[in-house]
C-alpha cells in the first residue's frame, strides 16, 4: 500500500522565523512529492532554504505552517519523542562536517543508530561490518575520526547513515568540506546507493558538478522550487 | 539502556579533551572532601582515645562542683572515707584498689612545631597501673616511689621531645629521670607523665592534698551504691561518676566541636566545588553542542543527553572525592597529633580515617557533583537539533 503512495509528500509547507520583531519568511507554500528511489538534488542560492527544507524532511524542525507527510503519516505533528523514533527507524542523516563522535572508533560511530534497535551485539557487528564494507572503509573500523581523512570520514558516516537501513538518506553538503576528487568518490558512492540499493535520497548542494549525480535537480529560489533539466 | 550506556560513555571518554577545566573540577572536589575527612579524621581519633580511656567499673571522686581534676582539692580524709565505702573492690589483701592522684601541668616541647605544651604530670599511688585498662612498662621500668623518676606514657615519646629512656629533664624547678614508658593502648592516658603521688605533693608544695581519687568498683552497678554512700556521708563533698562518664563530660565535647567545624567549612568548600563542576559541566555541554544534537538527530532521547551530562559530573566528583580519601588516608590514617583536652594539657591522639567518614566524604563529592550536573544536564536534553549543522 504505502509502495504505491509517494514517499514524501510536502503539502503547502511553510517555514517563518522571527527575529525580534522582525517576521523572515523561508520559504511560503511549498508543494512537492518524493518518491521511493529518487535521488533529489536541491540547489539554489545561500539563505534560499535548502537546509531548512532538509530539517523538515528529516523531522529536526517542524514547519510554521502546511503538511509533511511520510508514506501516508503526518510527521510534522508528531511529538519530539516519537519524531526522534521515527527518525532512528526511517532516516539516515549525512552532513558536511560528518558529525562522528571523536571519542568512537569507526565501527562505534557506525554502530550507533544500532543502539536504539533491538539487535544483539552479534548481530550489529555483522551489520556494522556490512556497512562498513559498502562504503569500503572496512580496514579503518577500529580508527578514531581524528585518525581518518575528510574523505574516509565521509565514508564512515555514510556507513552510518546506512546501517539500519533508513528508508530515506537526508545529505546535507555532503562534499563541502572536501577535495573535487575526494567529492566526486563520494558521489559517486551515494548514486551506487541509490541505483544499486535502491536508497532513496535527498541532498543539498550548492554545487552544480554534486548535482549532476542526482536524477532530479530542484532549484529553490525565493521560497519556490523551480525544476530543471540535469546540468549535465 | 544501550543507548544510555553509549552516551555515557562517549562523554566519560571526553573527559581528557577539556583536561584542564575537569582537573579543576576534581582538584576543587578534591579539596572540599580532604577538608572534611581531615576533621572527621582528627574528631574520630580523639573520640577513639577518649572512648577508649573510661572503664564503667572505676569510680573518679572529685571535689564537688570541681568538674574538673585541675579544679579539684581532696583532703587526706577523704581518702580514707573512701576506703570504707560499699561497691569499692579490693585486692588478695583486702586493701581497696583505689589511687589517690594529683595532677600538676608541665611544659613540653612538641616535636612537629618546636613550641612549648602543657602535659599533665600525673602523681599517682601504687595501684593506679590496675585501675587503667591494657597498663604495660613498654620499655625500663615502673618509677621507685619516693624517688623522682617518671614513667612516661608513649604518646608524649612520640609527639614530644627529651622524655626517651634514660633521659633527664627538668620541669619547672625539679629535676626529674625517665626510667620508664608505658601504654594503656592508646587512650588518653599515654599523654600523661606518671610518678608517685609523695613527690609531687612535697615538689609542688601541695601538702597531703590530692585532686582526685580513682577506685576499682566491684562491678559497673556498684556506683550507684558509692554515690548513695557520699550523698550519705555528712563528713563528704565529692562528685562522683564512672570513669568512662567523666571522659565523655570533660573532653567528647572537643570531639563533636571538630566536627560541627570540619561539615561547615566543607559545606562552605562544597559552595566553590559546585560552581567548579557547574561551569566544567556547561563548557561540557557547550564543546559537545554538535554531538549532543547529532546523537538526538540520530534518534537518541534527551533524557540519555541528561544523564550522560550527569554521569559525567558524577564521575568528576566521584574522582576527586577517592583522590582527597587517599591522600588523607596515605598521609593522615594513623599518624599522631595532640591537641588540648578537656584538663587544659595535650591529649595525644591518632587520626582516623573511617568507613563512616569516607562515606560521608563520597556522599558530600557525589552530592555536589549532582547538583553540578543536574543543571548542564538539562541543557544537553534541550540542545535544539539544528546545532547539527554547526561547524
Amino acid at each position: 500500500m504505502t509502495d504505491q503512495l509517494p514517499l514524501y509528500q510536502l503539502r503547502d509547507l511553510s517555514k517563518t522565523y522571527t527575529r525580534g520583531k522582525e517576521s523572515i519568511s523561508i520559504f511560503k507554500g511549498l508543494n512537492m512529492d518524493i518518491q521511493h528511489g529518487d535521488f533529489i538534488a536541491i540547489m539554489g542560492p545561500s539563505g534560499s532554504g535548502k537546509t531548512t527544507l532538509l530539517n523538515q524532511l528529516g523531522g529536526i524542525d517542524s514547519p510554521s505552517s502546511g503538511q509533511v507527510v511520510f508514506e501516508g503519516k503526518r510527521i510534522d505533528n508528531l511529538s519530539q519523542g516519537d519524531l526522534a523514533k521515527w527518525r532512528s527507524r526511517n532516516v539516515g542523516f549525512i552532513f558536511q562536517f560528518y558529525n562522528l563522535m571523536p571519542t568512537l572508533s569507526a565501527a562505534q560511530n557506525v554502530e550507533l543508530p544500532l543502539l536504539l534497535t533491538g539487535l544483539s551485539g552479534g548481530e550489529r557487528k555483522k551489520r556494522v561490518k556490512t556497512a562498513l564494507e559498502i562504503v569500503g572503509i572496512a580496514d579503518r573500523a577500529g580508527h578514531k575520526p581524528r585518525q581518518l581523512s575528510g574523505g574516509q570520514q565521509q565514508r564512515v558516516a555514510i556507513a552510518r547513515a546506512i546501517v539500519a537501513d533508513p528508508k530515506i538518506l537526508l545529505a546535507d553538503e555532503p562534499t563541502g568540506d572536501l577535495d573535487r576528487a575526494t567529492a566526486d568518490e563520494i558521489l559517486g558512492m551515494l548514486q551506487q546507493l541509490n541505483t544499486e540499493l535502491g536508497k532513496t535520497i535527498v541532498m543539498v548542494t550548492h554545487d552544480p558538478s554534486a548535482a549532476k549525480y542526482a536524477k532530479r535537480e530542484l532549484h529553490l529560489d525565493k521560497g519556490e522550487f523551480v525544476e530543471r533539466g540535469k546540468t549535465s | 539502556m544501550k543507548q544510555l550506556f553509549a552516551v555515557i560513555g562517549m562523554n566519560v571518554r571526553s573527559i581528557p579533551q577539556r583536561a584542564g577545566m575537569s582537573i579543576a573540577t576534581i582538584t576543587s572536589v578534591a579539596f572540599m572532601v580532604a577538608v572534611l575527612l581531615g576533621f572527621l579524621a582528627m574528631a574520630n581519633g580523639f573520640e577513639k582515645t577518649i572512648n577508649g580511656s573510661g572503664s564503667d567499673d572505676v569510680a573518679v571522686f572529685l571535689r564537688g562542683g570541681s568538674q574538673a581534676e585541675l579544679n579539684s582539692v581532696l583532703a587526706r580524709d577523704d581518702a580514707r572515707l573512701i576506703e570504707v565505702a560499699p561497691g569499692i573492690a579490693t585486692d588478695e589483701n583486702g586493701d581497696p584498689i583505689m589511687s589517690a592522684e594529683l595532677y600538676v601541668i608541665v611544659d613540653g616541647i612538641k616535636r612537629a612545631s618546636q613550641t612549648e605544651a602543657n602535659l599533665p604530670l600525673r602523681g599517682v599511688q601504687q595501684q593506679a597501673v590496675n585501675l587503667r585498662q591494657n597498663f604495660s612498662i613498654t620499655a625500663g621500668r615502673m618509677f621507685e616511689p619516693g624517688s623522682a623518676e617518671l614513667v612516661v606514657g608513649e604518646g608524649v615519646i612520640r609527639e614530644f621531645e627529651g622524655f626517651e629512656l634514660g633521659q633527664t629533664i627538668r620541669l619547672g624547678s625539679n629535676t626529674w629521670t625517665v626510667v620508664g614508658t608505658f601504654s594503656t593502648g592508646g587512650s588518653v592516658f599515654d599523654s600523661e607523665i606518671w610518678t608517685d603521688l609523695g613527690v609531687v605533693q612535697n615538689l609542688y608544695q601541695r601538702g597531703s592534698s590530692v585532686q582526685s581519687i580513682r577506685a576499682r568498683l566491684t562491678s559497673p552497678e556498684a556506683i550507684e551504691e558509692v554515690r548513695a554512700y557520699v550523698e550519705g556521708e555528712d563528713r563528704l563533698n565529692l562528685d562522683v561518676t564512672s570513669e568512662r562518664e567523666y571522659f565523655a563530660d570533660s573532653a567528647g565535647g572537643i570531639a563533636t566541636l571538630l566536627k560541627w567545624v570540619g561539615w561547615p567549612l566543607s559545606i562552605v568548600m562544597a559552595i566553590g566545588a559546585f560552581a567548579g563542576a557547574w561551569n566544567t559541566m556547561y563548557s561540557s555541554v557547550d564543546s559537545r553542542t554538535r554531538e549532543i544534537a547529532t546523537l538526538r538527530t540520530i534518534g537518541f532521547s534527551g533524557f540519555t543527553a541528561f544523564m550522560g551530562t550527569l554521569i559525567e559530573s558524577l564521575v568528576l566528583a566521584l574522582l576527586g572525592g577517592a583522590l582527597a580519601i587517599l591522600v588523607i588516608y596515605i598521609l593522615f590514617n594513623g599518624n599522631s597529633a595532640s591537641t588540648l583536652g578537656g584538663g587544659f594539657t595535650q591529649i595525644v591522639f591518632s587520626f582516623q580515617v573511617t568507613m563512616g567518614s569516607v562515606i560521608s566524604g563520597l556522599i558530600l563529592a557525589l552530592a555536589v557533583g549532582f547538583l553540578g550536573g543536574i543543571i548542564p544536564g538539562v541543557r544537553a536534553a534541550r540542545v535544539s537539533l539544528l546545532a547539527v549543522h554547526q561547524n
